[in-house]
């Protein structure tokens, strides 16, 4: 067993040093949240340059200069725009850093908002910091607030849709192996970056890149039940125990993710800007209306499977009472290993998502773990209706609530009320009452 | 050499002090209590923001910058005690993970710049604690020595250290440790004895948590600044490691875990960015830039955590009759 | 082994069966000198009723038997009367103060304390910190006052000369300073009848106690049992063993399906109707066919469907 989960992690490593050596971008300045741990990368100024003149369309701005200057008024460096607007200017440490922009390189028809706004101040400190200039006329506010709660609601609900794909996930595991995954966020980003790499570095079409990265996920599932879990619950490991080793196996994968596709941010190679279409009073762009489609698809298949089904009604029995339903002859193994398999794949097809609407990076499942647990623990931890139902509710709730309080707070918003949630109602919405106490 | 030397300086330096006071409030939550608590870094946090918040924000005294620390913290602790000390263990962890980011995501914000200081943190809050440094100048032994305010921070930090250990070494010898003890064995067990499991966990995690406040503290005064990176949730994460490292449920465990650690990464750290070092590195570019050089001791890291957990979870110093129980 | 019970427990034994001779063979039945009185205590699991028990009292001094075949609620009552569980509606008094609803600790405090089907030893303590930690209302268990040694040495030293005696009243001396979790089944059975009794109870509640014991280690366990009649102290135990039953219990109560079903002394009850039907209805040894299968799967989903997920302690069961 012992050769069993070494041979597992060492197979693990293997895999992932290939696909990454295989990567021609390597590893870059680490991003913000890691600072702490890896002080030492190199610090830079960044920024990204956009015309808003149409606020449907956003145009990046090419071809613009930006020269950094330190406190003594020593050029630290400069650089020019590219063809996404993107800037980046090393800098050698911490310390106060002016960033100027020279407005006569900005194309015709462009302009800064506030033409006093040619010079920002930056305070660096152990991570790399980002400046914004606007460009274009100020028309942020000329929608209703009626409208941008619609518009709220529908991005709330994409978003919750494709939390719920993860939660469904992590909930399934959790209900038939009583294990709280703390590397469930690194199953997340293991398809974004799947689909990334099949996408932009093997040249292969989003579609089809999306579809291999989600069976890559389901595989990699049944890898890690077969090759290391099963095994550690055949050799009575406490659960616990086992959730620290999940805490190991997060950061693990999280570093390995850094060290192969670097700490910047990544897009597809395709449908990454789009006009957006206009339904009613809701304007959304396509590429969102199709994985909105898609998770709701998925979920629906996923629940009637598990309702209907002989594996999906074991899978409920083996959450309901593993001893039990083992001594009525369900196999248990093979429902778990099932269950991984599909709450993996659940898990990759989230990140894939995920990574369309926003962006893909080496951190993007965990920033969105503590969100999969607010929502599994809203709806009922190990309740598989409930974490669908909380994902949805969490996402619309994070952001609506950005009408009432500051953008940068809505994550903070969101944990209160699963705080809050089990206070007062600590088995979630869909939970049974229990003892408590 | 140097690289050896450096590694030893930073084993005895102030993030093995901060990382073993950490690890020492987790032992008592998680060592000697079974509580899972995967916050420690808002513990740290706000310690470590009460002081620097009262002192550089409101302009009081530094000690009394101290007991609003102390005093935060053990409002954290009852608020995160309530709601979850009932329930299994997994909720407790979520609920202090997600705590944890609050904080740091408060702190930081730009909505409460004004007594945060948002992502810059804040800074000029240690006058009184530098006023009472003996040390003038560089201060040591041999090779070893430190910078004459780090020397004063080391020699604090260890002084904290050697007292939270001879406190935690008189509470677990105590009929009060032995109840702590027994819930993390079997709770229900203690509950039908006749013994207030929820208080004792209660007092379990606000001293805990104390001890967690005293390592929030020393971060903030070693760079003489707060900033929320400082307590980003991996902070937990390694001080989990540390304690693992050393052994759970051993006064010095996480001590030595602590040292061991910092040492142990700072070798990993200094080899892998000697190898990748300049116009002909001994690592070929393509299998490690210098960038990815210092990302290879948290994936080793990582894989240690995993490892010991399921080897020998009972760390450097455990018990061998207890391994023996384990192996069944 | 009749030398563990003293001459005392003769004497109790022929008053206790004296004074329960004149009680009805009814459920509920009323007792001369009831410790323990309960009421329409209900548990229900989703849709399914786990306990439903109208009225049962339960006799001072007496050794009381809950039986019944599996799934009839024996081990649910037992958690709910002891606080580990709450019922959905139900009162009960001991010493003829309520408990209900009294948190678990409390409860034992007043003098009731249970053991555990699955026993409950605390593995990584030796057998000895084991039994000290049985002992109530100790100084050295406050968080300002443990740091002072020298305000609980004394009552430390209390407590360990009578854990000592007990260890060894248990035959369990040998092992004194073993971790718990070193003990056979058998043995740890014992430790957690001994560790029980440091809490000096009035009432004993045992959880199926010769569940995993070998038979040689059964009678030494039966004769422990009885002398804790003799030392004047009320139990009240779930068992399967028949022969355990017929041998020491004072008065038999037995369960069906969450509901008491019949009462009366040992001898009265293995003859009683309901019980052979109850206990006949109950087995299911035969092999399943592929629709027996298939039937049993969705009614176990069909249980779940209103039970999926509960927060809280996985160590209630809502079988047996």
């Amino acid at each position: 067993m012992r050769v069993r989960i070494s041979a597992f992690l060492a197979l693990l490593m293997g895999v992932l040093f290939v696909a990454g050596t295989a990567l021609p971008a390597s590893a870059a300045a680490p991003s913000q949240a890691t600072s702490m741990a890896s002080a030492p990368d190199e610090l830079a100024i960044r920024g990204t340059l956009i015309d808003t003149t149409d606020r449907d369309n956003p145009e990046p701005v090419e071809g613009v200069t930006v020269t950094v200057t330190d406190s003594d008024d020593n050029e630290v460096g400069t650089a020019t725009s590219d063809a996404e607007g993107v800037f980046s200017v090393p800098v050698p440490g911490n310390g106060k850093y002016v960033v100027e922009i020279d407005t006569d390189t900005l194309p015709d028809g462009t302009f800064l908002r506030n033409t006093e706004d040619v010079n920002k101040e930056v305070n660096v400190l152990g991570f790399s910091s980002t400046v914004q200039f606007q460009i274009g006329p100020d028309n942020r506010d000329t929608t209703s607030t009626a409208e941008r709660a619609v518009e709220l609601f529908t991005s709330g609900l994409l978003f919750g849709l494709i939390l719920a794909l993860a939660s469904l996930g992590l909930s399934l595991i959790f209900g038939t192996t009583g294990l709280t995954n703390f590397a469930h966020g690194e199953l997340v980003t293991f398809g974004a970056l799947a689909a990334y790499a099949m996408n932009v570095n093997g040249g292969l079409p989003l579609v089809l890149a999306a579809l291999l990265a989600v069976l890559l996920s389901a595989l990699f599932g049944w890898l890690q039940d077969t090759g290391f879990w099963r095994p550690l619950r055949n050799r009575g490991t406490g659960v616990i125990a086992m959730m620290i080793v999940t805490i190991g196996m997060s950061i693990f994968l999280r570093y390995l993710y850094q060290y192969i596709f670097g700490g910047d941010t990544h897009t597809y190679s395709s449908y990454v800007t789009q006009s957006s279409l206009t339904i009613g009073p809701i304007s959304v762009f396509p590429k969102d209306l199709v994985s909105a489609a898609i998770a709701v698809v998925v979920l629906v298949l996923v629940s009637l499977a598990l309702a209907k089904t002989r594996i999906g009604k074991a899978t409920r029995a083996v959450s309901d009472n593993t001893a039990l339903s083992a001594s009525t002859g369900i196999d248990v193994d093979r429902v778990i290993s099932v269950v991984w398999i599909v709450g993996t794949g659940l898990a990759g097809l989230a990140g894939v998502l995920l990574g369309l609407s926003q962006q893909v990076e080496f951190q993007m499942g965990f920033k969105i773990l503590l969100l999969v647990f607010a929502a599994v623990v809203l709806g009922g931890l190990g309740t598989i209706w409930g974490a669908m139902l909380g994902s949805v509710i969490v996402g619309i709730l994070i952001e609506m609530s950005t009408l009432f309080i500051p953008a940068e707070l809505k994550y903070v918003g969101a944990l209160v009320v699963l705080i809050a949630v089990l206070l007062f109602r600590p088995q979630g919405i869909l939970g049974r009452a229990q003892r408590v106490g | 050499m140097d690289v050896i030397e450096s590694a030893l300086r930073q084993g005895l330096g102030a993030d093995a002090i901060i990382f073993a006071l950490a690890a020492i409030g987790l032992n008592v939550h998680f060592g000697y209590t079974g509580l899972l608590n995967f916050g420690q870094a808002g513990f740290m946090a706000m310690a470590g923001y009460g002081l620097a918040a009262t002192v550089s924000t409101f302009g009081l005294p530094f000690f009394v910058g101290i007991l609003v620390g102390l005093g935060a913290t053990v409002v954290f602790a009852l608020l995160l005690g309530v709601p979850t000390l009932r329930l299994r263990a997994d909720y407790l962890a979520i609920v202090t993970i997600a705590a944890a980011e609050i904080v740091r995501l408060t702190v930081g914000s730009v909505t409460l710049k004004d007594w945060f200081g948002g992502r810059d943190g804040l800074q000029a809050f240690t006058g009184t604690f530098r006023d009472l440094n003996p040390f003038s100048e560089r201060t040591g032994f041999g090779w070893l020595t430190y910078r004459a305010y780090d020397a004063w921070v080391i020699l604090v930090g260890w002084g904290l250290v050697v007292l939270r250990c001879l406190i935690v070494w008189a509470l677990m010898r105590s009929p009060w440790g032995r109840v702590l003890k027994s819930i993390r064995e079997d709770e229900d067990a203690v509950r039908s004895l006749g013994k207030n499991v929820y208080g004792y966990k209660m007092q379990s995690l606000i001293i805990g948590g104390l001890i967690g406040s005293l390592a929030g503290f020393m971060t903030a005064l070693r760079q003489a600044a707060t900033n929320p990176d400082d307590y980003f949730t991996e902070v937990t994460f390694f001080a989990y490691t540390v304690l693992i490292l050393g052994g759970a449920a051993r006064v010095l465990g996480p001590v030595v875990g602590s040292i061991l650690f910092w040492f142990l990464i700072n070798l990993l750290g200094g080899f892998f960015t000697w190898a990748t070092r300049g116009d002909d590195p001994l690592m070929p570019t393509w299998l490690m830039t210098s960038n990815q050089a210092s990302l290879v001791r948290f994936i080793i890291m990582g894989l240690a955590l995993m490892l010991l957990m399921i080897y020998r979870p009972q760390g450097i110093l455990g018990d061998r009759k207890e391994l023996a129980l384990d192996a069944r | 082994m009749p030398a563990d019970t003293p001459i005392a427990d003769f004497d109790r034994h022929a008053e206790i069966k004296q004074a329960l001779s004149d009680v009805e063979h009814e459920p509920g039945a009323k007792k001369p000198d009831p410790i323990l009185v309960a009421d329409n205590v209900v548990r229900r699991f989703g849709g399914l009723t786990a306990v439903d028990v109208d009225h049962v009292e339960v006799q001072r001094g007496a050794i009381t038997a809950l039986i019944g075949p599996n799934g009839a609620g024996k081990t649910t009552f037992f958690n709910l009367l002891t606080g580990f569980d709450r019922p959905d509606t139900g009162s009960w008094h001991f010493n003829d103060k309520s408990v209900s609803g009294v948190p678990a600790y409390k409860v034992a405090r007043r003098g009731m304390v249970r053991t555990f089907q699955l026993t409950k030893v605390l593995s990584r303590l030796t057998v000895i910190e084991n039994m000290r930690l049985g002992a109530t209302e100790q100084r050295g268990e406050q968080l300002v006052s443990c740091m002072i040694p020298g305000l609980w040495r004394t009552q430390e030293k209390a407590n360990t000369e009578r854990a000592d005696a007990l260890l060894e009243r248990f035959k369990l001396d040998a092992k004194r300073e073993d971790f718990a979790g070193s003990l056979s089944g058998g043995q740890r059975k014992l430790l957690e009848m001994a560790r029980a009794l440091m809490v000096d109870p009035e009432l004993v509640m045992l959880d199926e106690p010769m569940a995993g014991v070998n038979p040689a280690l059964k009678q030494s366990l039966l004769g422990h049992v009885k002398s804790l009649r003799g030392d004047g102290k009320t139990v009240l135990f779930v068992e399967h063993d028949m022969d355990m039953v017929r041998d020491i219990s004072d008065w038999v109560v037995v369960m069906a399906q969450g509901r008491i079903i019949a009462e009366g002394p040992p001898t009265a009850i293995m003859g009683d109707q309901r019980v052979i039907d109850a206990y006949l209805g109950a087995h299911h040894d035969a092999p399943m066919t592929q629709e027996e299968e298939e039937r049993q799967l969705a009614e176990v989903a069909e249980a779940i469907e209103a039970e999926l997920g509960e927060p809280g302690t996985t160590s209630e069961e809502t079988s047996s």
